[in-house]
């Protein structure tokens, strides 16, 4: 908080969103800083995926604004490429494409939406997997691999689109248990080397290593933002309370 | 059922004994004015499969540009969709061929268009647009079938509505849309029997003038409805090897 000079990554002010009469989001306000982690969590249905989601625009926020890397995102399709371009997104069932090879999952969009090369776009997924410990497995089809590899693969996908942003809906909760730390790992080299990341989840563990700050939603609402040493030892509010020593029990 | 299988052959039996006059020699290719008969049924062949084929290949991709718009999520382009599927759908194929092939010239005419319409055109215009009816509605389903976060995930990487479609929906969707859109190929080449009625020499036509002349229905017709058989067992067989390669390489 005392850092004022680090620039702004994402900024929502006065965020609602409403599906049908369903007010989902509740005056939502959210300042990430370049560099900057920030773990999501709370309760099923109290609009954490949601935020992350209008962030890129999968989800069309009705009121307030929401500005990443200086940009605001508006209806204009030419504000929603600009910031898509800028993040990159992690999806809780990974959403492979099952009918290209885990390579071709990764050069799609830089050839596509880049223009890059074959081979640059190669030489760059490579350098990727290598990064998320998977180079073997570029020719295989996405069903072939575990779990936590393709939710690897899909990380090592947005890396390839050279994200500013980074966001994570969920990352791990579709996984075995065994298979959450292979991923979470991959999650905090990327924290150590400095990507700004949002990340929803209720790996605690994981949060209380990277974090820089801690945001609890319950109904729609932001009710309680803190750095984690706080959030976790004293948590203010007595629905934060409650989450936290409900999933801290087990 | 068996009992039918028994019965079945004793009346084909019973027909033959009785003192109807057959006259399977119109159709008896060992004789030389049969031959000529067969010939002339048969050579009707090329235009029943040229007429079904431009049809269907007119009606695959109309049917996607209608298709499209009805997966869009405002509301007013999906009601083009709805709109145009609901009101081909609704027109029998016979009037509508009547409509494109007396009607439409004279709607040509009063815009001062020129374009006269054949009956070799005529044919595979109304079949087409009666197809893509159904056609939009297959591909419809088979793109609401793959899941709606292979589109988020092509959207975050950076690929806009057309790359989206082309490079990650379509390959998917494609291997449920084949079947039954080749199902639908079936359905062309049955109802290009229709364009007998304005003067397409097909396969229907051909019976249709043979039987004026020789007064030989039951046996010409029967030639008819077999020609019809092969041909639909035939692109049948095809469809079949199509679905098993199309699910041989299915993974994931």
């Amino acid at each position: 908080m005392n850092d004022t000079t680090a620039e702004t990554a994402i900024e929502l002010i006065g965020v609602n969103k409403w599906f049908g009469d369903f007010h989902v989001l509740k005056n939502v306000a959210l300042l990430v800083r370049k560099g900057e982690r920030v773990v999501i969590c709370g309760p099923s249905g109290s609009g954490k995926s949601t935020v992350v989601r209008c962030i890129n625009r999968l989800e069309e926020h009705q009121k307030g604004v929401i500005r990443v890397d200086g940009i605001e995102l508006t209806g204009d399709a030419g504000s929603v490429a600009a910031i898509r371009s800028e993040v990159g997104m992690v999806f809780q069932q990974f959403n492979l494409f099952p009918h290209l090879s885990v390579l071709q999952n990764l050069t799609l969009g830089p050839m596509k939406a880049r223009g890059l090369s074959r081979r640059d776009a190669e030489d760059r997924a490579r350098h990727y997997l290598d990064r998320v410990r998977i180079p073997e497995q570029a020719d295989k089809r996405p069903g072939q691999l575990s779990g936590g590899q393709q939710q690897r693969v899909a990380i090592a996908r947005s890396l390839c689109m050279d994200p500013k942003v980074m966001l994570f809906d969920e990352p791990t909760s579709a996984l075995d248990p065994e298979m959450i730390s292979e991923v979470l790992d991959v999650m905090v080299e990327l924290a150590e080397e400095g990507m700004t990341m949002v990340v929803v989840t209720h790996e605690m563990g994981f949060a209380r290593k990277v974090a820089d700050q801690m945001i609890f939603m319950d109904a729609g609402e932001i009710v309680e933002t803190g750095p984690p040493a706080e959030f976790f030892e004293a948590p203010k509010s007595q629905r934060c309370q409650k989450f936290l020593s409900q999933i801290l029990q087990h | 059922m068996r009992l039918f299988l028994i019965f079945a052959p004793l009346l084909v039996l019973a027909g033959c004994a009785s003192n109807t006059n057959w006259g399977w020699y119109v159709i008896n290719p060992m004789t030389p004015s049969g031959w000529i008969n067969v010939r002339f049924l048969i050579n009707g062949m090329g235009a029943t499969i040229l007429i079904s084929v431009i049809a269907a290949v007119i009606s695959i991709i109309l049917g996607l540009l209608v298709a499209l718009p009805g997966l869009s999520k405002r509301r007013w382009v999906r009601i083009i969709n709805r709109v145009y599927v609901e009101f081909v759908r609704a027109i029998p194929l016979l009037p509508m061929l009547f409509w494109v092939f007396y009607g439409l010239p004279i709607v040509f005419k009063s815009m001062g268009l020129n374009i006269p319409i054949d009956p070799f055109w005529g044919a595979i215009i109304t079949l087409a647009i009666s197809d893509s009816a159904f056609t939009a509605e297959i591909y419809r389903a088979g793109i609401q079938s793959i899941a709606r976060g292979q589109t988020e995930a092509a959207q975050t990487v950076g690929l806009n509505y057309f790359q989206t479609m082309r490079y990650v929906i379509l390959p998917q969707a494609i291997r449920r849309i084949l079947p039954p859109l080749a199902n639908q190929f079936i359905y062309i080449v049955k109802m290009s029997a229709f364009a007998s009625v304005i003067g397409m020499q097909e396969l229907t036509r051909r019976a249709n003038e043979l039987v004026v002349t020789e007064y030989r229905p039951l046996e010409i017709y029967s030639l008819l409805i077999l020609e019809y058989l092969i041909l639909v067992l035939v692109i049948s067989a095809g469809v079949r090897w199509l679905e098993r390669r199309m699910g041989s390489d299915e993974r994931g």
